[in-house]
């Protein structure tokens, strides 16, 4: 293919990808070091009260945004350096907290909160997701084939529902006292209130994620174990390797490939978690790295977004992907080597 | 031998379909929950007696039930329709759609049924029943507490047709637009194999993993601000794109872009490259060759594709929430409003009923694709 045509099938997509995802970056970047502020000017006021004889009158000084001609507010845009990032990371009051190792002290910093339920919520859904997948997906291999394309319509429906919906869904069994608060309350024998505690609500969350994931996960396997070879399973038979051996040395390892794509894919999709913050209405209580650039980019009472600041955090969460990016483009990189 | 070596003992057996069963019970329960909570009356839908939220007692008491009449024809009529769809629908379209465009036959066909089904089921149901409730006695007396009154609610007095209405146009333009560029290009990928070519493909996987909304931190002031900066190329009328669904859509056909060329192009790399070379033998350029020879046989990657990309531009609440205004808002993020606001319990009903207004087209979508949407998931896992 001469790079003319490739340049034309490519152009558009590449075109489209440069302007609303590259250029947005680089904006970002820039943003994160620049702020944008009305300008103000102090302006002397003169105000009077009806009195006797005479009004009162007082002189004061107000500082209001300066207008331009067209009666709009008139910004300015200063370099200010790293300022941003310092105001989102807040290092002083994150060092003073751990040099009294002052864990909670930590986790009132909004970054540092986020950082850490992102990590975490990451790290442990991660084998939960894997393994109830793979279990899902040996379960449905192992059942008659009639009831297998059901069983797959019913486990596709966590995986397709709007997450923000199906996170709501979830809130709406245990919120007040909702159906599965009220079981649970049942067999513990004491009263539960699963929304006024953070720990709560993050395995709520995490019971969310899995539910939604899994069956991603337990699909991609299913395809998978069509393909193990039966007869290296008929010789381990023979050899007398127990089901569990079977599983462990044979299985597994032909599925490893797959395994490490689910990982990798839920690596990426749970570090940009979001949707479970809005559907628990969690924000109180437990933020995530992304949500915490949202609520920036959400005008505050005032009707001001956060701009810079919101592209700080935005910059931050990106040392978090590319961390995580580097060793799969490596092997993208070694493998495109290797086949060409 | 193989088959009594791998016959399996009994207590495995249960334990694996016992597991199954489990699976399938968590799988659906929320989303069956809160569609029964949704016909309750708020008292009945938060009742911690699981029995009162399935019969209601209080919406019964409110004279909104279902006799098992009701119930039998209704479930009967929803049975007749699926199964007129699954067996004659296909048959018949293709007897009256032959010679015409397939494509337009199916979603006459599907209208058709749909409005058929509606009638019947709002209209000739409720007036057959009331006919014949009062007269069967037992069969005919409320057991069932059901009420519609939540969707009325949802649908006439919150608007919420308004923000299906800019659902459907955001979804319909990403699934249009992503397609037309992705297709292109993920053919060109496909059969180039220069170091260009891979690198396109790299650069669009790292974007693949990149947070929404740091690109949403890149548009937004762009974007509020675009009257000001396009004014010098489109003069007095240049737009605020904040708040313009043709501007999400963009966003979102860029988003989707990436996952969109990954996938097309395994999809082509999956169709023979002797095809379209033997079509440019025959003196074809590459663009005849890819609308002569490959776009009749891409149908179902493109298929497979559209449904990721509709999920993505259906199912989004960051870019949606963050650059529309209300006016254009769009269904996700109107839900989370209504669920947000500090509310009674009525309203929190009327958020369950939009939540599973938004459900039920994606149920349909799985009904009908669901082995497009498994071929998809797989072909992504296949290709790494």
């Amino acid at each position: 293919m001469k790079f003319k045509t490739f340049a034309a099938f490519v152009g558009p997509s590449v075109l489209m990808m440069l302007l609303f995802i590259a250029f947005p970056l680089v904006k970002v970047f820039w943003q994160s070091f620049n702020v944008t502020q009305p300008v103000y000017e102090t302006v002397e006021v003169e105000k009077c009260t009806p009195g006797f004889l005479t009004q009162i009158c007082t002189t004061e000084f107000q500082t209001i945004p300066q207008l331009d001609d067209n009666g709009d507010v008139v910004t300015r845009t200063t370099y200010v350096g790293l300022q941003s990032y310092r105001n989102v990371l807040e290092m002083e009051r994150f060092w003073t907290a751990a040099k009294a190792w002052s864990w909670s002290g930590i986790m009132t910093i909004d970054f540092w909160k986020a950082l850490r339920f992102t990590l975490m919520f990451t790290l442990v859904t991660l084998p939960l997701v894997v393994g109830v997948g793979l279990l899902i997906a040996l379960a449905i291999n192992n059942a008659a084939a009639a009831i297998r394309g059901p069983v797959i319509f019913v486990s596709l429906l966590p995986f397709i529902i709007t997450p923000v919906i199906g996170a709501l869904s979830i809130n709406w069994l245990f919120r007040g006292d909702g159906i599965l608060t009220a079981l649970l309350e049942h067999w513990l024998d004491r009263d539960l209130a699963l929304f006024a505690q953070a720990w709560t609500i993050e395995l709520m969350m995490m019971f969310y994620r899995v539910w939604h994931v899994a069956p991603f996960a337990a699909i991609i396997f299913y395809a998978g174990l069509q393909t193990v070879n039966q007869d290296s399973l008929e010789s381990a038979i023979i050899d007398g390797a127990t089901r569990w051996q079977r599983l462990r040395l044979i299985i597994v390892p032909h599925l490893m490939p797959l395994i490490i794509f689910v990982a990798i894919i839920h690596l990426m999709d749970t570090y940009r978690v979001f949707e479970e913050i809005v559907g628990f209405r969690s924000q109180g209580y437990v933020i995530s790295l992304q949500w915490l650039t949202y609520d920036f980019l959400t005008p505050d009472q005032a009707g001001n977004r956060s701009i810079s600041r919101a592209s700080a955090s935005a910059m931050l969460t990106m040392i978090g992907i590319a961390v995580l990016l580097v060793p799969l483009l490596k092997r993208t990189w070694r493998d495109h080597r290797g086949t060409s | 031998m193989s088959a009594r070596a791998l016959g399996q003992p009994a207590s495995l057996r249960v334990l694996s379909n016992g597991f199954l069963a489990f699976w399938c019970l968590v799988a659906a329960f929320p989303i069956f929950w809160i569609t029964v909570m949704s016909f309750k009356s708020p008292v009945d839908a938060f009742d911690d007696n699981p029995l009162n939220v399935i019969f209601g007692p209080a919406t019964r008491a409110a004279g909104n039930g279902l006799s098992i009449l009701d119930i039998a024809l209704g479930l009967g009529l929803i049975c007749a329709t699926i199964l007129y769809s699954m067996r004659r629908l296909p048959k018949a379209v293709r007897t009256y759609g032959a010679g015409r465009s397939m494509a337009l036959a199916w979603i006459v066909a599907v209208l058709l049924v749909a409005v058929v089904f509606l009638v019947l089921f709002f209209v000739v149901l409720p007036w057959v029943t009331g006919l014949l409730n009062p007269v069967l006695g037992p069969l005919g007396r409320d057991v069932l507490g059901a009420t519609t009154e939540h969707y009325q609610t949802v649908w006439v007095d919150r608007g919420f047709s308004n923000n299906f209405k800019n659902s459907m146009i955001v979804t319909a333009g990403v699934v249009s637009v992503s397609l037309t560029f992705g297709t292109l290009a993920g053919y060109g990928l496909a059969r180039s194999g220069s170091v260009l070519a891979f690198w396109i493909l790299i650069i669009a996987l790292v974007f693949r993993a990149l947070p929404h909304s740091v690109l949403v931190a890149g548009y937004l002031p762009v974007f509020i601000n675009s009257a000001e900066w396009l004014a010098p190329i489109l003069g007095e009328n240049a737009p605020t794109l904040y708040g313009k669904p043709f501007a999400v859509i963009a966003v979102l056909v860029a988003i989707n872009q990436p996952f969109t060329i990954w996938m097309l192009r395994s999809f082509f790399a999956n169709i023979p490259a002797d095809l379209d070379e033997a079509a440019r033998v025959d003196g074809c350029s590459h663009f005849k060759a890819f609308r002569l020879v490959i776009m009749p046989v891409m149908w179902p990657g493109v298929i497979t594709t559209g449904l990721f990309s509709f999920l993505l531009a259906y199912n989004d609440f960051l870019v949606t929430s963050l650059l529309l205004d209300a006016s254009n808002q769009t269904m996700v993020p109107a839900i989370a409003g209504m669920f947000n606001r500090e509310t009674t319990t009525t309203d929190q009903v009327v958020a369950v009923a939009a939540a599973v207004s938004i459900t039920a087209p994606l149920f349909v979508l799985v009904m009908v694709f669901q082995r497009q949407i498994v071929s998809g998931l797989t072909a992504g896992a296949v290709k790494g």
